[in-house]
């Protein structure tokens, strides 16, 4: 009578709701993942390269060597991510296939489909995208993803563009809620979404999925800056081991996100941790050099 | 009543939800004074490394095995039942040390094995209910003074001792209430407590 049921929405989504109120941490080695989850990181993002390293070196970004990711799986208990170039079905099955617990379909790689995003519901692996806006946001959900990051500007060090896109997707949100219902359609029609998900965020007031922030954050007050914004969690890239001290950092980092709304833990968690990483202005970025405007 | 739901990281949101639909006032607890208004304790899901380094960093592990032992009710699912436990089978020191059952983490292998299915519970509803288990634990054993409630596939997955209540599964994000109504009973009978 009892069959169990893999791969199913619920479990997919559900991973990401245990996720919540907790940092995910970019890491380049077993050592990185161990520091991450001894810091209390909630998961890890294996990676050859963290964004600021791809950004400076520049060339073709492509997914991790499955040894490297395999190495960091063994190292740690904490649930491992790993990075598909968008529309890499292929590097997408090469994850599943070794079993990494989710899968970033990400513009910080170098993209393998300028036209079309992975069909995610084919994969038992839940997946998180990258989105601007509402919009975008809402058309990868239609193809399957579990999870939503805001893009932001990865391996900047700048946190202006992830609270940009976060304010874009609550304001969205907001004016859903305030239309007449006879008027849906056309809102579904303008941000490029499906009819039924703009159905479901109106009534829910929220996205379907978790929503966490990513791309630019690199100290603790960002991070609680995200979490009171209304983010459910937050990624960390470049942030931590382009630091000083990034055991130090990535501890602090998730202490304040713990404790996002109060100002006096968030203050003990930002006290003498050595220098953050560099940082870049975005606005100093040719448009070329932008990964948030990778697949749309 | 208050219930607390431990609210340092994990799927805290959907605890408070299911318990403000059985009747129950949630609290979240992210200090050791908010604890000290709580009549009862959810444990959530959540990544139970995260939450044990959290909770000692705050000094809400020691409140909470203080308040436990002095009679309040606590309810864990996944990662909560993880930090109850007394032993882990891959030798790792318990996080509370509440409850006498051993667990081993992530026993069912990683994402791609997580699923849902119909759990037959008596204790709790006469129906078979629609639960998740994601990364979830094994009970793999139980001490004499533990009940199980149910098991799933011939292994306890809702063990009972006295006034803990812990389940490897998530009612929660089913939105199933019946556990949770369950656990309100079980702490209202425990009377004036806190």
């Amino acid at each position: 009578m009892q069959l169990r049921e893999v791969g199913t929405e619920r479990v997919k989504r559900g991973l990401a709701q245990m996720l919540k109120g907790g940092v995910i941490m970019d890491v380049t080695t077993p050592e990185q993942a161990r520091i991450a989850e001894d810091a209390g990181a909630v998961a890890v993002m294996a990676l050859e390269r963290v964004p600021a390293d791809i950004r400076a070196e520049g060339g073709v970004a492509r997914m991790a060597d499955p040894a490297r990711i395999k190495a960091i799986m063994a190292a740690v208990t904490i649930p491992v991510m790993a990075k598909v170039r968008i529309g890499h079905f292929v590097e997408a099955q090469v994850l599943e296939a070794i079993g990494v617990d989710f899968i970033d379909e990400s513009e910080v790689l170098t993209p393998a489909d300028e036209q079309h995003h992975i069909d995610k519901r084919r994969f038992r692996v839940p997946f998180v995208c990258g989105a601007r806006d509402l919009g975008e946001a809402l058309r990868r959900i239609g193809e399957g993803a579990a999870m939503i990051r805001t893009k932001g500007e990865a391996g900047t060090g700048n946190v202006v563009e992830a609270v940009r896109h976060v304010r874009q997707i609550l304001d969205e949100i907001r004016r859903l809620q305030a239309l007449p219902e006879e008027e849906l359609m056309t809102a579904a029609r303008d941000l490029r979404a499906p009819y039924e998900l703009v159905l479901e965020v109106r009534r829910l007031g929220r996205l379907p999925v978790v929503n966490f922030a990513a791309g630019g954050i690199a100290t603790p007050a960002d991070a609680a800056l995200m979490m009171q914004l209304g983010c459910d969690g937050v990624f960390v890239g470049s942030g931590i081991f382009k630091s000083e001290d990034p055991a130090r950092r990535a501890r602090a980092i998730v202490d304040a996100v713990a404790h996002y709304d109060d100002p006096d833990a968030v203050a003990r968690a930002c006290e003498g941790l050595g220098e953050p990483m560099r940082g870049l202005d975005v606005r100093r970025l040719e448009p070329a050099e932008l990964l948030q405007t990778r697949g749309g | 009543m208050r219930v607390g739901v431990l609210a340092l990281q994990g799927d805290v949101s959907e605890h408070a939800q299911v318990l403000r639909e059985v009747g129950a006032e949630p609290v979240l607890v992210r200090t050791p004074q908010a604890l000290e208004d709580v009549q009862a304790l959810v444990l959530p899901g959540g990544e139970s490394t995260t939450l044990g380094a959290l909770m000692a960093r705050c000094g809400l592990d020691q409140a909470i095995r203080r308040r436990a032992q002095e009679g309040m009710p606590v309810f864990g699912t996944c990662a909560g039942l993880i930090l109850m436990a007394r032993r882990a089978s891959g030798g790792e020191p318990p996080l509370l040390g509440l409850m006498d059952v051993a667990v081993e983490r992530n026993a069912y292998g990683r994402q791609r094995e997580s699923f849902e299915d119909d759990l037959a519970c008596p204790a709790v509803d006469p129906n078979p209910f629609r639960v998740a288990f994601i990364r979830a634990p094994v009970i793999t054993g139980v001490g004499e003074g533990v009940q199980v409630l149910a098991r799933h596939e011939g292994l306890p997955v809702l063990v009972r001792q006295g006034r803990l209540l812990g389940a490897t599964f998530h009612p929660e994000i089913t939105g199933y209430t019946g556990v949770h109504r369950y656990f309100c009973s079980l702490a209202a009978s425990a009377g004036g407590v806190g």
